[in-house]
């Protein structure tokens, strides 16, 4: 009786997973049988015409690229630094107690709230307009509750025995956190910020307001430009377009090359994490 | 007892981990360049005791205490006491060794590098000099460019010792430094205690009864954070003053 519930269970467990790993492989299936056929090299490379009916994504690509390089740079020192403060500096104290829930409240909240916060303040008050700029402080926001976990985690994985050896040698704490904590966190830092843009890439809603531009066939010239990007492009094909049932296949085509983006990144992520993980053992 | 002005005078040392009292009304004057060992049960308090003379345990959130820490008669504790310089004094070897994930070199070197030491001839000075002095340079001398993770337990603890001495500290701090070692790895370790004690005054805190009388010239017994007794080492072991020292060292509790 004990075995037969104990292989119940299991048999449970199975088809929870066999079913999650159907559904995103027919989900996979699907766009690459449907997108592959509509790749080509001047899909790839050149402009869309006919409003998207016709040509490329290259603009909706370099746009995406530059959203999310911009994300990286503003997210990355602000996320490590908040990071040090919490786990090195500060004191379990009221304060503290409120920014963690700060933190984790910031996590749950919906995209398009992200959005509309920066329309309000990058956009508007702070006159940036709709433009790469105002887009990725948005999308900066949006990942920084993430990224600040993440950080705190890896300076956690770094023994305590670090720190206090270099304390005893009479380093100062910055001293000690630059020589012998930093070093041996970042590249577990940057991998969980790398994951958490991976997935701010693949975000429409906080960029449908601050930075997308629904058809613009050139590439962006400054960081007060608008931009294309691949999702809302996708959203756009898929929802707004007069035509939507022609430019199916340019859907999923779009759709296809987004996901290889968002692959590409979490992939580079974990082979960095992995080789890391190699090289410092404790 | 000795008759050395002492090294590190304690005066009526209390410490409290947030409401819990740790050690109560320790006073105990360290003499210089001998070894001075603290036994006594675990949670007795001796290691808290040896942190408070490095002033290690001010980075543990909630820790308060009263009393005074004088080396060479000046109070560590006094406002305005520059940390950095104490710690540069005072050098601590901790119960698990814990080598930097650098190289050897780099292990060695990196007190001395903090403290401004720049020029590469003096730092391979320094690096050879304090290996040879931890009885550690002719096993590394070829290895030295090696990750320091690399070397075996009791050559890890030697290092730390030898990374301890490179910032030429006049006391040294030892915290069970050989209790996750193998025995011949512990001889090792003790025979260079021996080494070091004409050179630097050396307190120890350690498990091992038998370790304290091996090593140390004068033994403080402690047992729930009072210091019982305090005598030449010797005595200590031969003719104990007080009973709950008898009975610990004899093996009937603890």
């Amino acid at each position: 009786m004990k075995n037969a519930g104990e292989g119940l269970t299991y048999l449970g467990l199975r088809l929870a997973t066999y079913s999650v790993v159907l559904v995103i492989g027919y989900i996979l299936a699907d766009i690459i049988w449907h997108g592959i056929p509509a790749l080509s090299w001047e899909f790839l490379s050149g402009p869309p015409r006919q409003s998207g009916a016709a040509g490329g994504i290259l603009p909706a690509i370099v746009g995406t690229f530059y959203l999310v390089s911009g994300t990286l740079l503003v997210a990355l020192p602000l996320g490590i630094g908040g990071a040090l403060y919490l786990s090195e500096y500060a004191t379990r104290n009221r304060l503290t107690m409120a920014i963690r829930l700060a933190i984790s409240t910031l996590a749950g909240v919906p995209s398009i709230v992200f959005g509309l916060f920066g329309l309000g303040l990058f956009v508007i008050f702070c006159n940036f307009g709709a433009s790469i700029l105002a887009g990725a402080l948005t999308l900066a926001c949006m990942v920084l509750p993430t990224i600040i976990v993440a950080c705190e985690e890896a300076l956690l994985a770094v023994p305590q025995g670090l720190r206090s050896s270099s304390l005893a040698l009479g380093a100062t704490k910055w001293q000690a956190i630059r020589t012998n904590v930093l070093p041996y966190s970042l590249p577990g830092m940057l991998t969980g910020t790398i994951l958490a843009i991976g997935r701010a890439a693949g975000e429409t809603a906080p960029i449908l307001l601050t930075a997308a531009a629904f058809f613009l066939p050139r590439l962006p010239g400054s960081i007060f430009d608008q931009v294309m990007a691949l999702p809302y492009h996708l959203y756009i094909l898929a929802t707004q377009h007069p035509e939507a049932e022609k430019v199916r296949p340019m859907q999923y085509a779009t759709a296809l090359v987004l996901l290889l983006l968002v692959l590409g990144i979490t992939m580079g992520a974990t082979i960095l994490r992995s080789r890391f993980r190699k090289k410092y053992r404790w | 007892m000795v008759n050395d002005t002492p090294k590190i005078q304690v005066h009526d040392l209390n410490f409290f981990y947030g409401a819990t009292q740790a050690l109560f009304n320790i006073t105990m004057d360290i003499p210089p360049r001998r070894v001075t060992a603290l036994i006594g049960p675990s949670g007795c308090g001796k290691s808290t005791f040896l942190r408070t003379m490095d002033r290690m345990n001010d980075i543990i959130d909630g820790a308060r205490m009263t009393g005074e820490v004088l080396i060479d008669g000046n109070n560590i504790y006094a406002p305005g006491t520059d940390v950095v310089r104490l710690r540069r004094n005072v050098g601590m070897v901790f119960q698990k060794s814990n080598p930097f994930p650098k190289s050897i070199f780099d292990n060695v070197a990196y007190g001395p590098r903090i403290h401004g030491v720049k020029k590469q001839a003096e730092l391979v000075e320094i690096v050879q000099r304090s290996l040879t002095r931890a009885a550690l340079w002719d096993e590394v001398k070829d290895r030295l460019p090696e990750n320091a993770m690399g070397l075996s337990g009791g050559q890890q603890q030697r290092l730390c010792i030898a990374r301890a001495l490179a910032v030429d500290p006049e006391i040294l701090l030892m915290d069970e430094p050989a209790s996750a070692l193998d025995p011949k790895s512990t001889a090792r370790v003790e025979e260079l205690i021996g080494e070091l004690r004409d050179q630097y005054t050396i307190v120890i805190v350690t498990h091992n009864m038998q370790q304290a009388a091996r090593v140390s010239d004068l033994t403080a017994f402690f047992y729930e954070g009072r210091l019982i007794e305090f005598d030449r080492t010797k005595r200590i072991y031969t003719n104990p003053a007080k009973k709950q020292t008898e009975d610990y060292i004899t093996g009937r509790f603890g």
